[in-house]
């Protein structure tokens, strides 16, 4: 912290010595601290830049002759200098200059600013669709056609979010499986949720549209150039709103086909494993990924839960009772608690069995007992 | 204060009472109803209407759209929901049938109220359903499937520019709000 | 009506007169201020660095909700209500509101809305952690149990706001002395009567919509709710209907502050009062009209999103007359800086950046980049903070010689008033560029590019807590021992409010005066 403080004033000290004087290094300086909407890497996002700082620049302009006005008679017009005060209190000609310019100001932001927006709303012509839907707190990419569907969390480790372990450089800004788009095509985004609003926002694409559960919205982009763009939910959707980030990441169009046919063939692989018998220390461990990937946030590491919100996994009655309703919380959601989601359809079947045999045996839940991902595939298809 | 001012103030706060009430039935009897009825309109949210009757059998044939179909499970709505196919070709003015599946793989009778939205929203206006498994609650016993129909006619009017219609729907639970013989009484 | 005050508890709790309910109302909308204030140092401490320090996502998330809450509720509001209750029967010669009664009860029953309020903090499950927005369904269906306190605590403000409003617009229209025709009314007036008017017309459908809420969550409507046949959307219009208009209940009574201080310590009348009042009026009649430019992310059609860009941009028109008033108020006066006219000008200045901000959030384009960051932060506090904050401490500062006869520290008052000018533009200006380079709103923790700034804010937040400790020794002492005011109290001020005795009586104008 202190070696921040200290960045921080050099900083500042080296900025105010370079006003004036380096204008390359000024820009530097801006860019590296970020102060700035980025320019993002397609056609709309340019554009916006462009409007933002049109605008700004004209604010700029009203703010240096008001404010001129304004200081130059705060520091003639002084009592103290020996200023008397006339005594003048209207003028139609300056009230009506005042009134028109501004509009006419107006209408020359406007009249771009409509340009884009019909830009932004062309949706026609669209190259590939991709199911985006917002969930607390994750994201779900669907390609539209292609049978390819995943989820994508953050990826962040939870010590660094605790301070236990120093942060790496994408800190909150990384998730375990980006959103892969091809670059050059028109990528038509629709965007719902499946429980309370969020918005789907990449800076670098400028597209920022909210997730609403029961509605569809739509948005699209076009990435000229490879490269993996950050963004995160921008409307507060309970808990974990600050950690359900989004990364894009752009391929060329043979990389992103290859990516898709190793994408398709993972799920059959997935398929056929779900047959496959697997060994109680397999399940066990590979339960332990996958409950402090999903479960720990709420339910924390250590099993103990948060009392009087999410309840303890050590010592409970669905992870030390019978394995059906243990199988039945998991696959199907809480009734009680909405913020007990069905993982069902989020996790896959290998997920689901391993996470529960993970649950009934860790923490001092000595069951010793453990499920196989064909018992989870039974019992989402006959509810048993 | 003389009377007639107390006279006038009190008028005057009567005056302002009613403007309250007035506002507060505006804002919970009025908004709702002018804005479902605005969204019809404009296709805000992608609202579809009610159940269309056709008149007009023409079919443009000269013309192909393309109708995208979304299903979406709402939070812990466990049944498995998909259309049968993911997208199809129409003509403007020819009538549609397709199918959606679901499937309950619980071990408890459920309800569930499927919420239709289209995009582009322009596009909502020229959607026509003449049947549709949205119109009514569906109710699946445990372990049970179903075929639900949706039969459609994309206007002859929509405009040009669009080229493809993307329907969704999302699948609510609504066993508990449902009344509680209509579960039992499967 | 020549009697004092009763002695003891029983003056406050059954008074009638507007200058003790007055004088209640400003201190509880300080206390307020300082409640809502601790809350936002919570959110500043845990943003002082990247990584859950103090406090978990769920608290953070309750903070930020109460802060919002109790700022607008609680401190800004009836911070207004007070001046209006002590300034507005002084200012048109009226000897008392118009409905004295009513008037004890919209006071009283607000300590009961916000004890309710803040009791949700020690219920099981929190306090509402949906934001002060309260999109639903984040608060209905996932909402905790306390939302239902929420929404009664909000009824009640929703009453007294209400309550208070029609004795205002009662007193303005019934109880003017002979001679104060409309045009002749200070602006402060003015303003709170056209203040008065939209409070009337939202206040209602704000608790029209927590009604609903109340309905969805208990009685099983589906006003909100797709699965039985209502959209959260419909949440968002009915609220930002009477959220847009309540932005600017909070900022019309501010322009009249500053309108009455400029010209006092300029010398000079103040100019265009007639355009004040016309575009106060237009400002007024706009908020109703652009609620959606706060929902562009959520999906309308194209012809919406442009007239609702074209309207908000509109604003700009009466806002920018406005501004361009006060500063040829001051042009070619004799200006002195004692603190009233401090915050005033520094009002003038950081409100216009707001608006600034606000133009560029009226770009529907460039608002998909601006939406629900930081920028958006910045932007309304730039608007709030420098506008109703510094107006009311700028009218406490202005009228506190009137209303308790002593004169204030001045150079404590100019010390107060550098310190939360430097505390509040650390504090929201590097918000600004958080916002711009990516920074989500309502997030406990941040990615480590925005690290610095937020740093930077943290440090100025604190400063600016501190700055009101000052404010406060500085009241409490001019009360206790500050030198005699004169009755004029400011060289030449305009207003009824300065040929009353200096502290002001308990009863004033029992016999209208004369206007000229």
């Amino acid at each position: 912290m202190l070696s921040r403080v200290g960045r921080l004033s050099a900083c500042l000290l080296g900025l105010a010595t370079m006003v004036g004087v380096n204008s390359t290094a000024l820009a530097e300086e801006v860019e590296r601290w970020g102060v700035n909407m980025p320019v993002g890497v397609t056609q709309v996002s340019r554009e916006t830049y462009g409007l933002h700082m049109d605008i700004f620049w004209w604010c700029v302009g009203i703010g240096v002759v008001v404010f001129g006005v304004m200081f130059y008679t705060m520091i003639v017009h002084r009592k103290s200098n020996g200023a008397k005060a006339s005594n003048f209190h209207e003028s139609t000609t300056l009230e009506i200059i005042w009134t028109v310019v501004p509009f006419l100001i107006l209408i020359i932001m406007a009249i771009p600013a409509t340009k884009t927006l019909l830009k932004i709303y062309d949706f026609s012509e669209t190259d590939m669709d991709i199911v985006v839907t917002g969930y607390q707190w994750k994201w779900k990419y669907e390609y539209l056609g292609e049978e390819v569907s995943f989820f994508s969390s953050l990826s962040t480790p939870r010590e660094q979010i605790d301070n236990l372990a120093p942060k790496g450089p994408n800190y909150l800004l990384e998730v375990d499986e980006p959103l892969i788009i091809p670059t050059g095509k028109k990528v038509r985004f629709l965007i719902t949720a499946n429980d309370v609003i969020h918005a789907w926002w990449v800076p670098d694409l400028a597209v920022k549209r909210d997730a609403i559960p029961g509605y569809v919205n739509e948005s699209w982009t076009i990435v000229d150039e490879p490269g993996v763009f950050r963004g995160q939910c921008a409307e507060l959707c309970g808990k974990d709103h600050g950690f359900m980030p989004i990364v894009v990441k752009a391929l060329p169009q043979d990389e992103f086909d290859q990516w898709l046919q190793t994408k398709k063939a993972e799920a059959a692989t997935l398929r056929a494993l779900t047959e496959k018998e697997f060994t109680f220390d397999e399940l066990y461990s590979q339960g332990e990924a996958v409950y402090n990937r999903v479960c720990a946030a709420c339910h924390q590491v250590n099993g103990a839960g948060v009392a009087g919100v999410f309840p303890a996994i050590k010592g409970s009655a669905i992870a030390t009772g019978q394995m059906a309703a243990h199988l039945d919380i998991i696959v199907n959601g809480s009734k009680k608690n909405p913020a007990m989601a069905a993982f069902g359809p989020q996790l896959s079947e290998v997920d689901i069995a391993s996470v529960i045999t993970f649950q009934r045996n860790a923490f001092g839940n000595n069951m010793g007992d453990s499920v196989q991902p064909i018992d989870v595939l039974k019992f989402k298809q006959g509810g048993q | 204060m003389t009377d007639s001012v107390q006279k006038s103030i009190l008028a005057t706060a009567l005056r302002l009472s009613g403007v309250v009430v007035a506002m507060f039935v505006f804002a919970v009897y009025i908004m709702p109803p002018m804005y479902d009825l605005f969204c019809e309109i404009t296709g805000l949210n992608g609202k579809t209407g009610g159940q269309y009757q056709a008149t007009d059998a023409k079919v443009d044939e000269s013309r192909w759209v393309t109708v995208q179909f979304l299903a979406t499970n709402n939070e812990n709505m466990p049944w498995s929901f998909k259309p049968a196919l993911t997208s199809i070709k129409v003509h403007p003015g020819e009538e549609v049938e397709v199918r959606y599946l679901a499937v309950n793989p619980t071990s408890a009778n459920m309800v569930g109220q499927a919420v239709p939205s289209v995009v582009p929203f322009k596009a909502a206006d020229y959607f026509h359903k003449t049947e549709c498994f949205c119109f009514n609650q569906q109710i699946l016993p445990a372990g049970q499937q179903a075929e639900l129909p949706l039969r459609f006619i994309v206007d002859l009017d929509l405009p040009q520019q669009i080229t493809t219609i993307t329907l969704s729907y999302t699948l609510f639970d609504v066993t508990e709000r449902t009344t509680t013989n209509l579960v039992s009484s499967l | 009506m020549a009697h004092g005050p009763a002695k003891g508890i029983s003056r406050w709790l059954f008074t009638t007169n507007h200058k003790d309910i007055g004088t209640m109302y400003l201190w509880f909308s300080f206390a307020m201020f300082l409640m809502g204030g601790v809350f936002a140092l919570v959110i500043r401490a845990e943003l002082f660095e990247p990584g859950l320090q103090i406090v978990q996502p769920e608290f953070f998330n309750q903070m930020t909700t109460m802060h919002g809450l109790v700022m607008v509720f609680g401190a800004v509001m009836p911070a207004f209500v007070g001046l209006a209750n002590w300034m507005v029967p002084m200012m048109i010669g009226a000897p008392d509101m118009a409905l004295p009664r009513m008037n004890n009860w919209s006071f009283w029953i607000l300590p009961f809305a916000f004890a309710m309020l803040a009791s949700t903090l020690l219920m099981e499950g929190g306090a509402p952690n949906f934001g002060w927005t309260f999109y639903a369904p984040l608060s209905t269906t996932y909402a905790p149990p306390s939302v239902t306190f929420f929404i009664f605590a909000v009824h009640i403000m929703g009453a007294s706001s209400i309550m208070g409003s029609i004795n205002i617009i009662a007193t303005i229209l019934n109880m003017r002395a002979p001679g104060m025709t409309f045009m002749k009314m200070p602006l402060f007036v003015w303003t709170w009567l056209i203040t008065a008017y939209l409070l009337i017309a939202v206040m209602p459908v704000l608790a029209g919509v927590v009604t609903m809420m109340l309905m969805d969550i208990h009685f099983g409507t589906s006003f909100f709710d797709a699965a039985g046949g209502g959209d959260p959307v419909l949440f968002q219009h009915v609220f930002w209907f009477f959220g847009h208009p309540e932005v600017y209940i909070m900022i019309l009574p501010a322009f009249g502050v500053v309108s009455q201080i400029i010209p006092t310590f300029a010398r000079k009348p103040l100019f265009g009062y007639a355009s004040m009042v016309y575009a106060t009026s237009s400002i007024a009649f706009l908020s109703f009209i652009v609620w959606a430019h706060h929902m562009f992310t959520v999906g309308m059609p194209v012809a919406g999103e442009l007239f609702f860009m074209y309207a908000t941009m509109l604003i700009a028109v009466p806002t920018g007359v406005k501004v361009f008033n006060w500063v040829t108020t001051m042009f070619k006066g004799s200006m002195t800086f004692e603190t009233p006219m401090l915050f005033s000008l520094a009002f003038v200045v950081l409100f216009t950046i707001g608006g600034f901000s606000g133009l560029m959030l009226a770009i529907a384009p460039a608002d998909f980049q601006y939406h629900d960051t930081y920028f958006v932060v910045a932007h309304f506090h730039y608007v709030l903070v420098p506008g109703a904050i510094f107006s009311i401490t700028a009218a406490v500062y202005y009228w506190l010689p009137k209303w308790c006869g002593r004169m204030y520290d001045e150079t404590m008052g100019k010390t107060h008033f550098w310190l939360a000018f430097l505390g509040l533009n650390l504090t929201f200006f590097p918000m600004h560029f958080v916002g711009l380079a990516g920074m989500p709103r309502r997030i406990p923790d941040y990615a480590l590019q925005f690290a610095d700034f937020n740093m930077i804010a943290s440090v100025g937040a604190f400063l600016f807590g501190a700055a009101q400790i000052l404010f406060l020794y500085n009241v409490i002492a001019t009360i206790k021992k500050g030198k005699p005011a004169t009755d004029e109290v400011w060289e030449n001020p305009e207003g009824l409010e300065w040929t009353v005795a200096s502290p002001a009586p308990y009863h004033t104008f029992t016999t209208p005066p004369q206007v000229k």
